[in-house]
């Protein structure tokens, strides 16, 4: 056992404790000696291994480079965030909950948004436009999300141009939101009753130009990766599990998708007017890491489809409520743009401050007390990039929920990382858990 | 209060949420044969505490009451699975078109199984399960709230239960559900509710050495007080709140 000034050797009395300091594998080897602990290797990746996709810790018991066991240690990123909703007024919480899976943050907002408006009984009060604006968002931020996900995963296996035109797109999708929301992450934007404010002059051009754009890059993909034979190599039968595996751990997504079976809440259980939307659901039928690459794929295509039809509504919406009409509910102040950036609507703050009483404390009772949600428990889950993502709200009748619980579908679908690698090599470990694509800020909330 | 009147629907909010629906107001309390349980009470009409209520109402004490069991027909399928499960159920709410069974713990197993494997229920999708803790519904303080969703017909449904503080045990779901796996641990974790059978029930979120179950009311936030600009801003916890 080697001293290390870094890694003081674990408190523990059960077997032999090694610390791996580098350059002392001959002292390990010998340390072992004979009987069960030779064939026995325990190993810690993570929790800061560059390709296990942030702070995921897995123990792997490995036998040469074969992995037998296989789990997830988890927890690394746990903020208490829904603790923090319970002390927050509804509207707050939605700046809470963008912040779980920060890369799907339009996802968090809206289950839980679906969830306030179907306790408060307006969920066919919302304005169309506030609808579209939405789904225009979702789809951009499945987008985005998935291009993350093909990037990291390209990176993690030695693709590292997959991953630099990866992040170089998603970066025209952060400036669409940054454009839109005033946000290129953690928007708060979608809130109860609508959104937070209308489309800025000129987005539906750029979202245009951007679609246009992708329509020529995402070829791109497909043609360095599709058919490349190192590409399928590594990730043909890889993380292979099928519809069973995935119906028993609950797993949804492009995981269930990859299986053949085109289960999407957006066509099963439609929410924000997507019944109304032409989209295919995608799928793929060999439940490998390269189905899961092949579905994320073409539903970026599909994502697109659905964009340019949201930017032609829009185009016909100009003008029109953005926030449901009911006073008691709709957010009273305005945001626009100054020669300083975005900030409060001056507008607003004259006519609260220089013209009506009224209004002042109108906004003041609304923004600091906000408003009462019936009691009750309401779950309205959306097909997130990753999955079915559900928001349980539960309300006593005040005005901040009494519980919110996230079922993520990263803290989900991680269950079946297990299953996927074990039987496999360690290299193939990386290449299942990308395939699941989890995020931590979701998994820990 | 509002300068210009709701231009709007006509369900606009006009009254305190809690005597909106039909279903929470007090008088059900009081209807034969409707079991309507209080799980908290609400003081004041503004919800402040620690200052002085100078509006007049502030002896005022309302029942915190969550949406009542529905009467027959439910209508639709509703009826189809609670045909099915009515052995098995102590209550069943509707409340904003989703349905809710109450099942007590120990008819647990055999209504999830049921729940999972009759061909006209076929609830084959369990989300997971979430913790709810009502330290005011004496004797069922803890819930355990399952989401299930059948692919087959394309429904929803939820299944509570509940267990006391004194004895929060509740069957692991796992045998039944693998994917129920993951969430137990997590709601252990945050309510301490014990899941009897799950094949390794250890905390997941928090440290494995952490004291107490986070999410429970009587946790603590925590959280120190800011100084900004010469004021001083106290922890969420600590600040006025009209709840």
């Amino acid at each position: 056992m080697s001293t290390d000034f870094y890694a003081d050797p674990a408190d523990t009395s059960d077997g032999k404790v090694f610390t791996v300091s580098g350059q002392d594998w001959g002292d390990i080897a010998s340390g072992l000696g004979e009987g069960d602990a030779a064939e026995r290797v325990v190993v810690n990746m993570g929790p800061q291994h560059p390709s296990t996709h942030g702070v995921l810790r897995l123990i792997l018991e490995i036998e040469g480079e074969t992995v037998t066991e296989a789990r997830c240690g988890i927890g690394y990123l746990h903020t208490g965030i829904e603790k923090n909703m319970e002390y927050r007024t509804w509207t707050q919480g939605v700046t809470f909950c963008t912040r779980m899976d920060y890369l799907s943050p339009f996802y968090n907002e809206m289950t839980y948004v679906l969830g306030v408006e179907r306790l408060l009984d307006i969920e066919d009060d919302i304005p169309e436009k506030a609808q579209v604006m939405r789904v225009l968002l979702m789809e951009l931020n499945r987008i985005s999300s998935h291009l993350v996900c093909i990037a990291t995963g390209g990176m993690e296996i030695g693709a590292l141009t997959v991953m630099t035109i990866g992040f170089r797109e998603r970066e025209l999708v952060l400036d669409l939101f940054e454009l839109i929301t005033g946000l290129r992450m953690n928007h708060a934007f979608i809130r109860p009753g609508g959104v937070a404010q209308d489309m800025p002059p000129g987005a539906l051009d750029q979202i245009r130009d951007f679609v246009a754009l992708m329509k020529k890059r995402l070829p791109e993909y497909a043609a360095l990766c599709n058919a490349n034979p190192i590409f399928k190599a590594r990730l043909e039968n890889v993380g292979h599990l099928d519809l069973e595996g995935c119906m028993a751990l609950g797993l949804t997504g492009p995981v269930l998708r990859s299986t053949g079976y085109g289960f999407d809440l957006r066509k099963a259980q439609p929410y924000c007017g997507y019944e109304t939307y032409d989209f295919d659901v995608q799928t793929w039928d060999t439940a490998d890491s390269y189905g899961r690459f092949r579905v994320r794929l073409n539903e970026m295509w599909e994502s697109l489809r659905i964009i340019e039809q949201a930017a032609d509504r829009l185009a016909k919406l100009e003008g029109a409520p953005v926030m449901v009409a009911d006073k008691k509910v709709a957010w009273p102040s305005q945001l626009s743009i100054g020669s300083d950036g975005m900030g409060n609507s001056l507008d607003h703050i004259r006519h609260i401050m220089g013209e009506s009483m009224e209004a002042l404390i109108h906004h003041f009772k609304l923004v600091t007390e906000g408003f009462r949600v019936p009691a009750g428990q309401a779950y309205v889950p959306v097909e997130s990039p990753r999955g079915e993502l559900g928001a349980h709200v539960v309300s006593d009748g005040g005005t901040r929920p009494f519980r919110a619980h996230f079922r993520d579908p990263s803290f989900n679908n991680l269950q079946a990382m297990g299953v996927m690698s074990e039987g496999g090599q360690i290299a193939d470990v990386i290449v299942a858990i990308a395939s699941i694509d989890p995020v931590m800020g979701g998994v820990d909330r | 209060m509002s300068d210009d009147k709701p231009a709007g629907p006509a369900k606009a909010v006009e009254q305190p949420a809690t005597e909106q629906s039909p279903e929470n107001a007090p008088e059900a309390l009081g209807e034969p044969g409707v079991e309507v349980r209080a799980v908290g009470e609400r003081q004041g009409m503004f919800g402040v505490k620690g200052s002085g209520d100078t509006s007049g109402y502030g002896g005022l004490v309302a029942p915190v009451v969550l949406p009542g069991a529905a009467q027959r027909p439910y209508g639709g399928w509703f009826d189809t699975v609670a045909d099915k499960l009515d052995p098995l159920v102590e209550q069943v709410v509707i409340h904003r078109g989703e349905i809710t069974f109450h099942v007590h713990r120990d008819h647990l197993v055999a209504a999830m199984r049921l729940i999972r494997d009759d061909p006209a229920l076929r609830f084959e999708f369990l989300s997971g399960v979430n913790g709810v803790h009502y330290p005011g519904d004496a004797g069922r303080e803890l819930h355990a709230v399952y989401h299930l969703a059948s692919f087959t017909w394309n429904r929803r449904i939820r299944v509570e239960t509940s267990a006391p503080d004194s004895d929060p045990h509740i069957p692991s779901m796992v045998p039944i559900y693998p994917a129920a796996d993951w969430h137990e641990r997590e709601t252990w974790d945050m309510f301490g509710l014990q899941f009897d059978g799950h094949p390794a029930l250890t905390r997941i979120l928090m440290p494995d050495d952490w004291p107490g179950h986070p999410q429970r009311k009587d946790y603590p936030l925590g959280g120190i007080p800011v100084e900004y600009k010469g004021a001083t801003v106290p922890p969420p916890d600590q600040r006025r709140s009209y709840n």
